[in-house]
């Protein structure tokens, strides 16, 4: 019999699931400091009637439907359209706008791969992002290890994610560290240039808008 | 504002974006971003006036020295003027 214990040389420990995994603890602990004050303040802005509950799911919710599809959009039109290109990197604020990209007062600064540049995008002091345009930022990002590294020893991290720069290349990190968020246009991939505009977007990855990463080979 | 700068050492409390480890380096001005509401106001709740903001190019070597990884690869930050004075003022 499969479940006879008789004859099996597995064990179960004290807390563990049937798969011999522990349990994970359940995350109703107290409520910390910041959460309280969180709650405080949502519930009297609702009482006052400064916003509805619906209000505060709806813009969740456009938070959550942000994703990098739309930074790879706006790569996309770059690679094919040479004058959006010229205006992306002047004002890529606007050059999002211009593609329907509701980015509320996001200022934003494109900085383009070459083979002479590889760009890197950190924010030092806290988890600065293009959130408006790319969604929430990757947990890697937050970290105190990238955060600290990538300004340190860029190259090491960028091995770490797979990236080998020649000496040849000249690695610029941009720290994010004031009112500017920053998106890297990489540079489109050989051999890509029969694709259309969407099926280039379909290359252009989150890490390769970061820098620690380059699009897709099609 | 002069073409080099150095980030000054101050060490105010409080919200500061200007970076620890970029204080009393020299850098180049990249580009001139415009004037933005003072954060180390305005992350208080308390009127931020407009300051001029700047995008400042230091090398790995200006800010590493020797310990710098590639001497010559770069790091771009966002500096405000109040934080950055002209490089040969007090050059060392």
């Amino acid at each position: 019999m499969p479940h006879d214990h008789h004859d099996h040389d597995h064990f179960h420990h004290e807390g563990m699931s049937p798969s011999g995994h522990p349990y994970r603890a359940d995350n109703d602990g107290p409520l910390t400091y910041w959460q309280r004050m969180e709650i405080a303040i949502r519930e009297l802005l609702i009482e006052k009637g400064q916003l509805t509950p619906a209000e505060i799911s709806g813009q969740i919710d456009a938070m959550d439907a942000r994703s990098p599809a739309n930074g790879a959009a706006v790569v996309a039109r770059a690679w094919v359209d040479p004058a959006f290109k010229a205006r992306l990197l002047s004002d890529a604020a606007s050059a999002s706008r211009e593609m329907g990209f509701d980015i509320g007062p996001l200022n934003l600064i494109a900085v383009e791969n070459t083979p002479q540049t590889h760009n890197l995008i950190v924010c030092t002091l806290c988890s600065c992002y293009p959130r408006n345009l790319l969604g929430l930022p990757p947990d890697w990002y937050k970290t105190r290890e990238y955060r600290s590294r990538a300004v340190r020893e860029p190259r090491a991290v960028l091995q770490e994610f797979g990236l080998d720069l020649p000496d040849t290349v000249t690695v610029r990190v941009h720290d994010s560290t004031a009112d500017m968020r920053y998106i890297v246009l990489p540079a489109q991939p050989e051999g890509s240039e029969d694709m259309t505009e969407a099926e280039l977007a379909d290359l252009v990855t989150r890490d390769s808008m970061i820098g620690t990463g380059l699009p897709r080979q099609p | 504002m002069a073409e080099r700068v150095r980030v000054k050492t101050l060490m105010p409390p409080g919200h500061v974006r200007a970076p620890w480890y970029l204080r009393g380096k020299v850098g180049v001005i990249e580009r001139r971003l415009g004037a933005f509401h003072n954060p180390e106001q305005l992350a208080y709740g308390l009127p931020a006036a407009k300051k001029p903001l700047y995008r400042v190019r230091f090398t790995m070597a200006d800010i590493w020295g020797n310990e710098a990884e590639n001497p010559s690869d770069t790091l771009d930050a966002e500096i405000y003027a109040h934080w950055l004075e002209e490089a040969d003022t007090h050059a060392t």
